[in-house]
């Protein structure tokens, strides 16, 4: 409850923060409502009305080399895109942050053997990561959540842990400490609730790149599967029309660099609001 | 310092060792049977019998590791399950293509970066300064197939000042390489020039506000002086830890732009190797892409520390 107050007041002290909030909370909006607000089926097929140009009747953005209305199909493709960020910052906050806390917390030899298993996840780059995880599992929207969220583990977990060992060092947690409180209980009532801020603007940074590599893995065929209306497989598809139809391409490439750059400017500002180091 | 490289290599050993096991681990637990993407057709019992044989696949997993191990660090990196050419010479062959559209990317992206971050810091806070900010933020947000894609169809498609793919190696034609490799280079370079632009900016504000700089100011040095000979290469450290990160990661950033492009780089390699599932190729690539990563999180390191004698590795 406090915390919510606490980001309520961000809100409303930080424009900027709060401009980039509407712009996120407005993209969740349009996902939850797509399937009410979408002029049409987004994956039937009409021949009849292939390659309509926008601004065509009945199909403001126009139509693919289906005849299928593209305003309907990148609205529907926010559904696809803000649940694979949000399962694949889930799998990386919570695979991330257990290991970063367990490391943080315990130290030792559970620190040292758990930190080379997250050294050895950052020595792949990110992108590489994600596809040899998707060659490995198969293609897939499924697969490429999961792969996204992997590559998000050693980040959360490097996060979580130096938050966890800054804390430690704190009178507040020595005091609970040796007030009796369990280990669990340190963790839950008074570690977590302290490490939030860093927790919010990186989630909000991760699920920008969660949305990029999705639609890259995606782009490049590994990721949604036909006919799912998905961005980066619409930019593929439309690639192919680029002479003539460049719209096709165009016009989910549009709602991607939004998508992200909202996520990202959300990201940029929290960190700017929250960072005591920033704000002058 | 000879201490610290050496605490460093040594750390780099089970590390290492992990990324050799999570690289065999992910192709071989992988579902599908690499005997029946060779047989083809012929799936006969005893064919892929003797085709398991032959890969060493009906021994036990920990015993197939270390005869993987063994073999690439001979050197044998196994044969493309679909050319049956040799792995190493499948990726050798490509990387040069590779490497030339990473550089070219990275010289593009300092060369944009450099110069706007260095005018943002020192006009801060101004109209300028508002606008790399944005146009940072924009960079990272704009995926680097779609830049590709508008970038063709601008500048290849419609005002046909630039070809559309076709490699032509530097030392061939010079010319003609780099205006082949010009737009695959800025696809891939406009996000790393945001990073960079970010990090000259933020570096150089830092540096601006030091009291050598204030002193060079009150000698009476012109702002140029103090900019570019005084405040701009000490501003570069932290840029440079990034740089040589971007080129640990060139076959990563590949991968993309080389399929918009067509470029006959390790990146494409890559992507047709896992739809053809040659497994083989793709555990190369990944192995290659990982250590060119590691070395380059090393001597970035060594790099920083040689740089700046302040810091201590103790």
């Amino acid at each position: 409850m406090r915390a919510r107050v606490a980001m309520l007041e961000l809100v409303r002290t930080h424009r900027k923060v709060a401009a980039a909030a509407l712009l996120v909370a407005f993209l969740f909006l349009i996902a939850i409502l797509s399937p009410v607000i979408s002029p049409h089926d987004p994956i039937a097929v009409n021949a009849d009305n292939s390659y309509l140009p926008p601004l065509s009747p009945g199909h403001v953005l126009g139509t693919d080399e289906l005849g299928r209305d593209l305003l309907s199909r990148v609205l529907w493709g926010s559904r696809v895109s803000l649940p694979v960020a949000f399962v694949a910052v889930a799998v990386g906050l919570f695979a991330g942050g257990f290991i970063g806390l367990v490391s943080g917390y315990a130290g030792g030899i559970a620190d040292l053997l758990l930190m080379r298993l997250v050294d050895a996840l950052l020595a792949f780059p990110g992108l590489i990561l994600a596809i040899a995880v998707v060659a490995a599992l198969g293609p897939g929207l499924r697969n490429a959540m999961i792969a996204v969220g992997i590559v998000a583990i050693p980040v959360y977990a490097r996060l979580v842990r130096a938050v966890v060992l800054q804390l430690k060092q704190l009178d507040f947690v020595m005091a609970t400490r040796s007030l009796g409180a369990t280990p669990l209980r340190l963790i839950l009532r008074h570690l977590i609730p302290n490490m939030l801020n860093p927790i919010i603007v990186q989630v909000s940074l991760s699920a920008g790149f969660a949305i990029l590599a999705e639609a890259t893995l995606s782009f490049l065929g590994l990721g949604a599967q036909l006919p799912t209306p998905d961005w980066g497989q619409m930019i593929n598809s439309g690639a192919s029309f680029l002479t003539n139809d460049p719209w096709l391409a165009i016009v989910p490439g549009m709602a991607i660099s939004i998508t992200v750059y909202s996520f990202n400017l959300l990201g940029d500002s929290l960190r700017d609001a929250l960072d005591p180091r920033l704000r002058s | 310092m000879t201490a610290y490289l050496l605490r460093r290599l040594l750390l780099m050993l089970p590390v290492a060792f992990l990324v050799t096991v999570g690289v065999f681990l992910l192709i071989h637990l992988s579902p599908g049977d690499p005997a029946l993407i060779i047989l083809g057709e012929d799936r006969s019992p005893q064919a892929i019998a003797q085709i398991h044989q032959e890969l060493g696949l009906d021994k036990p997993l920990y015993v197939q590791y270390v005869i993987w191990l063994d073999h690439i660090a001979q050197g044998d990196w196994g044969r493309s399950i679909t050319t049956h050419q040799p792995v190493a010479i499948a990726i050798t062959e490509r990387l040069p293509a590779t490497f030339e559209l990473g550089i070219t990317a990275l010289v593009w992206s300092l060369l944009v970066a450099i110069p706007l971050g260095t005018i943002a810091a020192v006009r801060r806070g101004s109209v300028a300064d508002q606008l790399a900010s944005g146009v940072t933020v924009a960079g990272v947000s704009i995926p680097n197939f779609f830049i590709g894609i508008v970038l063709i169809f601008v500048l290849s498609v419609s005002l046909r000042l630039f070809p559309f793919g076709g490699y032509v190696p530097f030392f061939q034609d010079p010319l003609e390489s780099l205006h082949h490799v010009a737009l695959p280079a800025i696809a891939l370079g406009t996000a790393g020039a945001a990073i960079n632009m970010r990090f000259t900016r933020s570096s150089m504000i830092e540096v601006l506000s030091h009291d050598y700089i204030r002193t060079a100011w009150a000698k009476g040095a012109s702002w140029r002086r103090v900019v570019f000979v005084h405040a701009l290469k000490n501003a570069l450290i932290p840029v440079v830890t990034i740089v040589g990160l971007q080129i640990g990661g060139i076959i990563e950033g590949a991968v993309v732009t080389e399929t918009v492009f067509t470029w006959p780089g390790v990146g494409r390699l890559a992507v047709e190797s896992i739809f053809n599932r040659d497994y083989t190729v793709v555990q190369g690539i990944v192995l290659v892409a990982a250590f060119s990563y590691m070395s380059a999180n090393l001597l970035v390191d060594l790099v920083y520390a040689w740089l700046d004698p302040r810091i201590s590795y103790a």
